[in-house]
Order: structure tokens, then sequence, then C-alpha cells
């Protein structure tokens, strides 16, 4: 199959919330199993998914940004989009998902890395907080904005999450 | 998830190395080995195990 033939499946992942996240990893990595071609674009909110600091940390470049950084954390500390009840409830939805033998958001990201998911984070959103690549998980493929992202979700289905 | 996992394990595989993958009823067991068979994988075999968990065994 040519990639032209190829299906294709892009992402934006904007929200950030625990659920979302689950939302848009289950889609990426399903797809890729299916051999789509998935591209998932981080941006605002959703680049907390791909910080290399799991937890919240001074990150960024300036005092304020570095509270931003502080405040939004990293995937360890996502809400849920509802009931977040002050953070317990993430924890208590990943129990249940453990206990019910369904995957987490930590093991959905890794079959996304794993099923070779190209993830981009987005430049304007990094610009704004003061964010480096070297903030990101290695396993982001580039840093983007909109006219790339465009060009490589063209002729495929563009989600917004 | 099941077909996401079962194609991760099968990507570490080499040709004509086998995979025995549990799964339950349902969509699992309706989807993988359809999902597999469209993608060019052999489905060995599918059986009961026990409950309602069954086994199929996939040739890469």
């Amino acid at each position: 199959m040519s990639n032209s033939d190829k299906k294709k499946l892009s992402i934006i992942s904007f929200s950030g919330d625990f659920d979302k996240l689950v939302a848009a990893f289950t889609l990426a990595s399903g797809s890729a199993a299916l051999n789509y071609e998935v591209n998932v674009f981080f941006t605002f909110w959703g680049l907390n998914a791909i910080k290399k600091k799991k937890v919240r940390s001074f990150t960024g470049k300036g005092v304020l940004a570095k509270i931003f950084g502080f405040l939004m954390g990293g995937v360890n500390n996502v809400p849920l989009s509802r009931l977040n009840f002050f953070g317990a409830s993430p924890k208590l939805m990943t129990f249940l998902m453990r206990k019910r033998n369904v995957a987490t958001l930590k093991e959905l990201i890794e079959a996304a890395i794993a099923l070779n998911v190209n993830l981009y984070a987005c430049e304007m959103s990094m610009h704004i907080l003061g964010l480096t690549k070297d903030d990101f998980i290695p396993e982001i493929k580039e840093v983007i904005g909109v006219v790339n992202f465009l060009q490589y979700s063209e002729g495929g289905e563009r989600i917004f999450i | 998830m099941t077909f996401v996992k079962t194609k991760i394990e099968l990507s570490k595989l080499q040709g004509g190395d086998r995979l025995e993958v549990l799964l339950i009823e349902g969509e699992p067991l309706q989807n993988v080995p359809r999902s597999a068979t469209e993608q060019g994988f052999k489905v060995l075999e599918v059986s009961h195990v026990k409950d309602n968990i069954h086994k199929i065994t996939i040739e890469k």
C-alpha cells in the first residue's frame, strides 16, 4: 500500500483532561494498530501529556511561565474533565481501569509510541510558556505550527479533542 | 485495546513465529481474528479455554 492509499487520522489534543487524553490515545493507538498513519498534535493543555516531567515543576522561561508550568503540571496530575474532586478522580479512575483490565492512560501512551504514532508539539503554545523540545519526551517527532499540521494531516480525518 | 496489544506483540516477532492471545468473548473475540487476517497474519486456531475466555493462535 502506498502512502497515498494509507488511511490517515490526525488528532488535535487540546484539552489535556484525563478522560479526553484517554479518548485521544485510544483512537491513536487503535487506528495505528489498523495501519493508519496517525498524527497527534499537542497544543495548550494537551502539552501536559507529553512533558518530560510528569509531575508539577517550575518548567519554562520566566517567572510567569514557570508558575504556569507548575500549575499545569504533567501527565501524572491531569484532571478529570468533570468530578475531578481535587485530583482524586484520575487516581480512582486509573484504579478502576486496572481492576477491570482496561488500558490505563500510561499504557495507552506507551502503546501509541510502540505503534509509531507521530507525536507533534505546538510551537505557539511552547513559545508562550517558554518551553523547548528538551522539556518534552524524546518521542516527540517535531515541534510544528498550524501550517505544517495542516500539511501533515492533509487527505485524512482530523479530530479535535 | 486487545488488538492493539496483539499488534504490538506481533511486531516483536520474526516471520513464522506464533503468538497465543487470551481474550474474552464479545468484541475482542470478534475483532482480533478479523483484524489479524486483514493485516496478513495467519489465524491458526480459535479455541475455548474456560468460562468466557478464548485463545487465539496467530502466526506472523
